[in-house]
Protein backbone atom coordinates (compact mmCIF):
# COMPACT_ATOMS: atom_id res chain seq x y z
CA UNK A 1 0.00 0.00 0.00
CA UNK A 2 1.43 3.97 -0.50
CA UNK A 3 2.41 5.47 -3.34
CA UNK A 4 5.46 7.44 -3.62
CA UNK A 5 5.55 10.65 -5.74
CA UNK A 6 8.41 11.92 -7.38
CA UNK A 7 7.03 15.42 -8.68
CA UNK A 8 7.77 18.29 -6.53
CA UNK A 9 5.03 20.83 -5.98
CA UNK A 10 6.76 23.20 -8.45
CA UNK A 11 6.72 21.15 -11.47
CA UNK A 12 2.83 20.00 -10.30
CA UNK A 13 1.86 23.61 -10.52
CA UNK A 14 3.48 23.77 -14.26
CA UNK A 15 1.78 20.87 -15.35
CA UNK A 16 -0.70 21.87 -18.50
CA UNK A 17 -3.68 19.83 -18.44
CA UNK A 18 -5.81 22.19 -19.98
CA UNK A 19 -9.60 21.78 -20.09
CA UNK A 20 -9.89 18.07 -18.24
CA UNK A 21 -7.40 18.78 -15.57
CA UNK A 22 -8.99 22.14 -15.23
CA UNK A 23 -12.52 20.21 -14.51
CA UNK A 24 -10.98 18.05 -12.54
CA UNK A 25 -9.50 21.06 -9.90
CA UNK A 26 -13.02 22.65 -10.32
CA UNK A 27 -14.82 19.33 -9.33
CA UNK A 28 -13.33 18.91 -6.43
CA UNK A 29 -12.55 22.47 -5.21
CA UNK A 30 -16.62 22.61 -5.49
CA UNK A 31 -16.62 19.20 -4.19
CA UNK A 32 -14.95 20.46 -0.71
CA UNK A 33 -16.49 23.47 -0.50
CA UNK A 34 -20.03 22.00 -0.87
CA UNK A 35 -18.90 19.40 1.82
CA UNK A 36 -17.93 22.37 4.32
CA UNK A 37 -20.34 24.59 3.83
CA UNK A 38 -23.63 22.14 3.78
CA UNK A 39 -22.08 20.25 6.71
CA UNK A 40 -21.96 23.75 8.60
CA UNK A 41 -25.43 24.31 7.42
CA UNK A 42 -27.08 21.02 8.81
CA UNK A 43 -24.68 22.00 11.96
CA UNK A 44 -26.27 25.37 12.20
CA UNK A 45 -30.03 24.72 11.72
CA UNK A 46 -29.32 22.10 13.96
CA UNK A 47 -27.66 24.39 16.79
CA UNK A 48 -29.84 26.94 16.02
CA UNK A 49 -29.18 29.66 18.66
CA UNK A 50 -27.21 32.72 17.68
CA UNK A 51 -24.26 31.15 15.70
CA UNK A 52 -26.44 28.86 13.94
CA UNK A 53 -28.53 32.49 12.48
CA UNK A 54 -25.51 33.97 12.09
CA UNK A 55 -24.17 31.36 9.58
CA UNK A 56 -27.11 30.90 7.79
CA UNK A 57 -27.43 34.81 6.90
CA UNK A 58 -23.58 34.05 5.58
CA UNK A 59 -25.65 31.66 3.79
CA UNK A 60 -28.37 33.92 2.80
CA UNK A 61 -26.57 36.80 1.53
CA UNK A 62 -25.53 37.32 -2.40
CA UNK A 63 -22.17 37.26 -2.23
CA UNK A 64 -22.24 33.43 -0.65
CA UNK A 65 -25.29 32.63 -3.26
CA UNK A 66 -23.30 33.28 -5.86
CA UNK A 67 -20.33 31.20 -4.82
CA UNK A 68 -22.00 28.08 -3.54
CA UNK A 69 -24.18 28.39 -6.63
CA UNK A 70 -21.15 28.26 -8.68
CA UNK A 71 -19.45 25.26 -6.65
CA UNK A 72 -23.14 22.96 -6.82
CA UNK A 73 -23.72 23.74 -10.47
CA UNK A 74 -20.50 23.06 -11.45
CA UNK A 75 -20.21 19.61 -9.56
CA UNK A 76 -23.36 18.83 -10.75
CA UNK A 77 -22.89 19.07 -14.68
CA UNK A 78 -19.53 17.94 -14.54
CA UNK A 79 -20.40 14.96 -12.46
CA UNK A 80 -22.81 14.08 -15.16
CA UNK A 81 -20.73 14.45 -18.02
CA UNK A 82 -18.24 12.16 -15.80
CA UNK A 83 -21.14 9.52 -14.92
CA UNK A 84 -22.48 9.70 -18.68
CA UNK A 85 -18.93 8.96 -20.11
CA UNK A 86 -17.83 6.51 -17.70
CA UNK A 87 -21.44 4.49 -17.89
CA UNK A 88 -20.63 4.52 -21.93
CA UNK A 89 -17.16 4.31 -22.16
CA UNK A 90 -16.64 4.74 -26.10
CA UNK A 91 -17.78 8.17 -25.35
CA UNK A 92 -14.56 8.68 -23.57
CA UNK A 93 -13.31 9.13 -26.91
CA UNK A 94 -14.89 12.55 -26.81
CA UNK A 95 -13.91 13.47 -23.57
CA UNK A 96 -12.54 17.12 -25.21
CA UNK A 97 -15.62 17.77 -27.01
CA UNK A 98 -18.02 16.25 -24.29
CA UNK A 99 -15.99 19.12 -22.12
CA UNK A 100 -17.29 22.22 -24.41
CA UNK A 101 -20.86 20.75 -24.10
CA UNK A 102 -20.43 21.23 -20.85
CA UNK A 103 -19.26 24.68 -20.47
CA UNK A 104 -21.91 25.65 -23.25
CA UNK A 105 -24.01 24.09 -20.93
CA UNK A 106 -23.10 25.55 -17.83
CA UNK A 107 -22.34 28.99 -18.46
CA UNK A 108 -26.00 30.00 -19.59
CA UNK A 109 -27.43 28.37 -16.31
CA UNK A 110 -24.85 29.83 -14.08
CA UNK A 111 -25.22 33.34 -15.95
CA UNK A 112 -29.03 33.18 -15.37
CA UNK A 113 -28.64 31.98 -11.88
CA UNK A 114 -26.39 35.18 -11.34
CA UNK A 115 -28.45 37.63 -12.93
CA UNK A 116 -31.53 36.29 -10.49
CA UNK A 117 -29.34 36.14 -7.41
CA UNK A 118 -28.35 39.67 -8.24
CA UNK A 119 -32.21 41.02 -9.34
CA UNK A 120 -33.45 39.75 -6.02
CA UNK A 121 -31.11 41.34 -4.07
CA UNK A 122 -31.05 44.30 -5.39
CA UNK A 123 -34.06 44.83 -6.37
CA UNK A 124 -33.93 45.02 -10.23
CA UNK B 1 -9.81 4.94 -34.38
CA UNK B 2 -8.05 2.26 -32.37
CA UNK B 3 -9.45 -1.53 -32.65
CA UNK B 4 -8.26 -2.51 -29.63
CA UNK B 5 -10.71 -1.84 -26.44
CA UNK B 6 -9.33 0.07 -23.75
CA UNK B 7 -11.71 -1.32 -21.23
CA UNK B 8 -10.51 -4.42 -18.90
CA UNK B 9 -13.82 -6.99 -18.53
CA UNK B 10 -15.16 -6.81 -14.92
CA UNK B 11 -13.44 -10.10 -14.25
CA UNK B 12 -9.45 -9.14 -15.40
CA UNK B 13 -10.89 -5.94 -12.83
CA UNK B 14 -12.28 -8.09 -10.29
CA UNK B 15 -15.28 -6.88 -8.07
CA UNK B 16 -14.12 -5.33 -4.79
CA UNK B 17 -15.34 -2.34 -2.20
CA UNK B 18 -13.44 0.52 -4.16
CA UNK B 19 -15.26 -0.69 -7.11
CA UNK B 20 -18.40 -0.57 -6.07
CA UNK B 21 -17.89 2.22 -4.56
CA UNK B 22 -16.98 3.71 -7.88
CA UNK B 23 -20.16 3.14 -9.03
CA UNK B 24 -22.14 3.77 -6.37
CA UNK B 25 -20.53 7.39 -6.87
CA UNK B 26 -21.78 7.55 -10.55
CA UNK B 27 -25.26 5.87 -9.42
CA UNK B 28 -26.10 8.35 -6.70
CA UNK B 29 -25.43 11.40 -9.00
CA UNK B 30 -28.28 9.86 -11.13
CA UNK B 31 -30.28 9.26 -8.15
CA UNK B 32 -30.31 12.93 -7.12
CA UNK B 33 -30.34 14.16 -10.64
CA UNK B 34 -33.93 12.38 -10.03
CA UNK B 35 -34.57 13.49 -6.75
CA UNK B 36 -33.64 17.29 -8.27
CA UNK B 37 -35.78 17.20 -11.52
CA UNK B 38 -38.83 15.62 -8.99
CA UNK B 39 -38.17 19.01 -7.39
CA UNK B 40 -37.90 20.91 -10.23
CA UNK B 41 -41.46 19.52 -11.56
CA UNK B 42 -42.92 19.69 -7.72
CA UNK B 43 -41.76 23.76 -7.50
CA UNK B 44 -43.77 24.39 -11.18
CA UNK B 45 -46.65 22.24 -9.88
CA UNK B 46 -47.13 24.34 -6.93
CA UNK B 47 -46.81 27.38 -8.49
CA UNK B 48 -43.37 28.71 -8.53
CA UNK B 49 -43.59 30.47 -12.15
CA UNK B 50 -45.39 33.08 -10.22
CA UNK B 51 -43.95 33.23 -7.03
CA UNK B 52 -40.13 32.48 -7.48
CA UNK B 53 -37.34 33.50 -9.30
CA UNK B 54 -34.61 30.99 -10.69
CA UNK B 55 -32.23 31.01 -7.61
CA UNK B 56 -34.70 29.97 -5.59
CA UNK B 57 -36.60 27.32 -7.69
CA UNK B 58 -33.17 25.61 -8.27
CA UNK B 59 -32.51 26.00 -4.23
CA UNK B 60 -35.49 24.51 -3.57
CA UNK B 61 -34.87 21.63 -6.07
CA UNK B 62 -31.18 21.30 -4.84
CA UNK B 63 -32.62 19.66 -1.15
CA UNK B 64 -37.02 20.12 -0.96
CA UNK B 65 -36.85 21.87 2.67
CA UNK B 66 -39.31 24.51 2.94
CA UNK B 67 -37.43 26.35 4.98
CA UNK B 68 -35.45 26.73 1.50
CA UNK B 69 -38.77 28.74 -0.08
CA UNK B 70 -39.41 30.92 3.11
CA UNK B 71 -37.77 33.93 1.46
CA UNK B 72 -39.74 33.78 -1.45
CA UNK B 73 -43.01 35.06 -2.65
CA UNK B 74 -44.96 31.76 -1.97
CA UNK B 75 -48.46 32.53 -0.39
CA UNK B 76 -48.85 29.02 1.58
CA UNK B 77 -45.80 27.19 2.95
CA UNK B 78 -48.32 24.27 3.53
CA UNK B 79 -48.27 22.10 0.25
CA UNK B 80 -44.06 22.97 0.16
CA UNK B 81 -44.29 20.91 3.88
CA UNK B 82 -45.95 18.16 2.95
CA UNK B 83 -44.62 14.79 3.95
CA UNK B 84 -44.14 13.67 0.79
CA UNK B 85 -41.36 16.51 -0.24
CA UNK B 86 -39.84 15.61 3.33
CA UNK B 87 -39.21 12.16 2.17
CA UNK B 88 -37.59 12.92 -0.98
CA UNK B 89 -35.23 15.88 0.61
CA UNK B 90 -34.55 12.74 3.39
CA UNK B 91 -33.48 11.07 -0.13
CA UNK B 92 -31.27 13.55 -0.93
CA UNK B 93 -29.85 13.89 1.96
CA UNK B 94 -28.73 10.50 2.70
CA UNK B 95 -27.78 10.27 -1.01
CA UNK B 96 -25.34 13.51 -0.91
CA UNK B 97 -24.06 12.59 2.08
CA UNK B 98 -23.02 9.45 1.21
CA UNK B 99 -21.59 10.52 -2.10
CA UNK B 100 -19.96 13.12 -0.48
CA UNK B 101 -18.11 11.50 2.61
CA UNK B 102 -16.77 8.62 -0.13
CA UNK B 103 -15.85 11.88 -2.44
CA UNK B 104 -13.50 13.42 0.93
CA UNK B 105 -12.04 9.58 1.34
CA UNK B 106 -10.86 10.01 -1.86
CA UNK B 107 -9.48 13.12 -1.55
CA UNK B 108 -7.68 12.42 1.32
CA UNK B 109 -6.51 9.08 0.12
CA UNK B 110 -4.64 10.79 -2.78
CA UNK B 111 -2.24 13.01 0.24
CA UNK B 112 -3.21 10.30 3.40
CA UNK B 113 -0.88 7.45 2.10
CA UNK B 114 -0.18 5.38 4.85
CA UNK B 115 -2.01 2.53 6.07
CA UNK B 116 -2.95 3.21 9.68
CA UNK B 117 -4.09 6.88 8.35
CA UNK B 118 -6.06 5.66 5.55
CA UNK B 119 -7.80 3.56 8.39
CA UNK B 120 -8.12 6.21 10.75
CA UNK B 121 -9.92 8.63 7.58
CA UNK B 122 -12.53 5.56 6.64
CA UNK B 123 -12.80 5.58 10.54
CA UNK B 124 -13.61 9.36 10.75
CA UNK B 125 -15.62 8.67 7.43
CA UNK B 126 -18.21 6.70 9.47
CA UNK B 127 -18.51 8.82 11.96
CA UNK B 128 -19.52 11.74 9.95
CA UNK B 129 -21.83 9.85 7.46
CA UNK B 130 -23.48 8.82 10.90
CA UNK B 131 -23.59 11.88 12.55
CA UNK B 132 -24.38 13.90 8.97
CA UNK B 133 -27.43 11.46 8.51
CA UNK B 134 -28.75 11.52 11.92
CA UNK B 135 -28.76 15.40 11.89
CA UNK B 136 -30.11 16.07 9.05
CA UNK B 137 -33.06 14.14 9.07
CA UNK B 138 -33.59 15.78 12.56
CA UNK B 139 -33.87 18.76 11.07
CA UNK B 140 -35.75 17.70 7.83
CA UNK B 141 -38.82 16.10 10.09
CA UNK B 142 -38.75 18.03 12.89
CA UNK B 143 -38.85 21.76 11.99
Amino acid sequence: MGISRNVSLATALRYKGQGPMLTFILHRIGGMGMAIFISMHLLASFFGGSVGNFINDIYMSWVFQIIIFFFVMFHAINGLRITILDLWPPLLEYQREAIWVEWAVFIPLYGFAVYSILSAAFGG
Amino acid sequence: MNAKPRTLSLKQRGLNFEMLMWLFTRLSALAMYGFFIAGLVGAFWMGARHDMNFADVMRWAFTTSYTHVQSTNVPDLEPWAVWFWRLVASGMVLTAIAHGVHGLVVIADDYIISSGGRKFVRFLSMLAVASMSFIGLYILWTY
